[in-house]
């Protein structure tokens, strides 16, 4: 049989066996280590700024004549975590469907994306927003009021589908 | 006053020195086991409690008193709540005889810098006093009635035993050399920078390593290896008793630094250090030098058993009891015959 045999004998160095020098040049190592630049960003003070392709909190856009959506209902069908209600109501305008109410649970959302995806009219889309906190259970379901946020805020975000949307 | 009056304040003073220097010593090791941590991580480290994040170890602490003290339904409650209290007695009752420095005259009276100086068993006190810190955490583990405690304690325990053996038989060597077991009497030995360790370097080598396996820091930290046994014999602790043994464990740290800087590196002394700075036996700014120089002295020693612990992964059980039995015994006993023969020979 053509086994080779592979023992810590045969590995191994006398030096190396008795570990003192190697445990020196690993000590060296680390104590080298602590004067290396740090990585470490101070949060609250160094905030970062991620790219479009980030996947924050779900947002509805607004443009000048109001909001894009027409209450299709087709983010919430789609949504995995049943986060989105959606109702609709009819106007008078060209796009005749808005939504009435429009909730996203912020505690059972998963950033998934799902929801921009299917979304007919890009009116839901991923923002940038991570640093999300809320004091009760209630204050996490989101309204109409708070999804809105005007598309001028949005373009890295529209940029980014714009680009690598199929 | 009377003098026993005299004599019993100052006792008590030095006393309450020694434990809260103490005390504190453990809280800003913790600090800096963290920074230094971090920073061998490239990372910053604590700095958000106070400048520079100096007061961190006492929000630590704080956080550890306000936190709610669990005991298992099934665990021995007597022996629970005593064993973190053996493990930071013990660990503060050695520094009775751990000197810092000699001794200085205030108002004709002759102070030490040690609690009970020149005891002539001082050596054996520490070790005999190491041993009994092992029922602090067998009982630990015991007590809590959890299999991971118990595996935790069985493993303290039977790591300390092997290892107290090597460590006790590497001071021999001192002990031969200095011809005594009072501490002061070993550093008097060493005046002049004939310091132990150019005579008996084997023997620091050997209690080096057996220092790290007595205060269960890595390499040999095996009683709480966290990833096979949850805690270690403190799994089942919470608040303050587990902030004990935390604590405990720094002070032993401090205590093997310290008996390395007596034993093996002169204590106080510097060669010429006292002549050139024309300090007087016996005043106070000398005992005060003397002190600095023992502190100046660990500082070395307690930054390597901090960056050693997060340099090197831990050794496996098997490894740890055949390096044990198998090299620094026998390693131990040929130090002490090579000293023997040494000493007849040049005698």
């Amino acid at each position: 049989m053509n086994i080779e045999k592979n023992t810590e004998k045969q590995r191994l160095n006398f030096w190396e066996k008795i570990y003192l020098p190697e445990i020196a040049r690993g000590l060296g190592m680390t104590f080298v280590e602590m004067f290396k630049p740090k990585v470490t960003r101070q949060y609250p003070e160094e905030v970062w700024n991620p790219t479009g392709s980030y996947r924050g909190r779900p947002v509805l856009v607004l443009e000048e004549d109001g909001e894009r959506c027409v209450a299709c209902g087709l983010c919430s069908r789609v949504c995995p975590a049943l986060a989105i209600e959606v109702a609709a109501g009819e106007t008078e305008k060209t796009k005749e469907r808005y939504p009435i109410k429009f909730e996203i649970n912020m505690l059972r959302c998963i950033y998934c994306g799902f929801c921009e995806e299917v979304c007919p009219e890009e009116a839901i889309v991923m923002s940038k927003d991570y640093d999300l906190v809320f004091e009760k259970q209630e204050d996490a379901i989101l309204d109409k009021d708070q999804l809105l946020i005007p598309m001028a805020q949005l373009q890295d975000r529209l940029e980014f589908l714009r680009q690598y949307r199929r | 006053m009377e003098q026993w009056l005299v004599q019993s304040l100052v006792l008590g003073l030095k006393m309450f020195l020694i434990v809260n220097g103490l005390l504190i010593a453990a809280a800003y090791l913790v600090y800096f086991e963290r920074k230094i941590s971090a920073w061998i991580q490239n990372r910053i480290g604590p700095n958000r409690v106070g400048p520079l994040g100096l007061f961190q170890s006492f929000a630590d602490v704080f956080k550890l008193y306000l936190k709610e003290d669990i005991i298992p339904t099934l665990a021995n409650k007597g022996f629970h709540a005593i064993a973190p209290v053996i493990s930071i007695g013990i660990a503060i009752a050695v520094y009775a005889v751990i000197p810092f420095g000699e001794y200085f005259y205030l108002g004709g009276e002759k102070v030490y810098l040690s609690i009970a100086p020149h005891i002539n068993v001082g050596l054996l006190f520490i070790l005999g006093m190491s041993s009994v810190g092992v029922y602090g955490l067998t009982l630990a583990g015991w007590s809590s009635n959890n299999k991971y405690s118990l595996l935790g304690g069985l493993r303290s325990s039977a790591q300390m035993i092997s290892y107290e053996l090597s460590m006790g038989l590497s001071l021999i060597g001192v002990l031969m050399i200095s011809g005594s077991l009072d501490l002061m009497q070993i550093v008097q030995s060493q005046t002049g920078g004939q310091w132990n360790i150019f005579f008996q370097p084997l023997g620091f080598i050997i209690f080096l390593v057996s220092a790290f396996a007595e205060t269960n820091r890595t390499p040999f930290d095996l009683p709480e290896a966290e990833p096979e046994l949850v805690g270690g014999y403190h799994t089942e602790y919470s608040g303050m008793k587990f902030g004990l043994f935390f604590l405990a464990e720094y002070v032993n740290m401090v205590t093997a630094c310290a008996m390395m800087v007596l034993l093996f590196f002169g204590g106080w002394d510097v060669p010429f250090l006292y002549e050139t700075l024309g300090l007087e036996q016996g005043s106070v700014l000398r005992a005060l030098v003397q002190f600095g120089v023992v502190v100046g002295k660990m500082i070395p020693f307690l930054f390597l058993f901090i960056q050693t612990r997060w340099s090197l992964p831990r050794f496996r059980y098997d490894q740890l009891m055949s390096l044990g039995w198998k090299v620094m015994l026998p390693l131990a006993l040929a130090n002490i015959a090579v000293t023997g023969i040494i000493m007849m020979i040049f005698q």
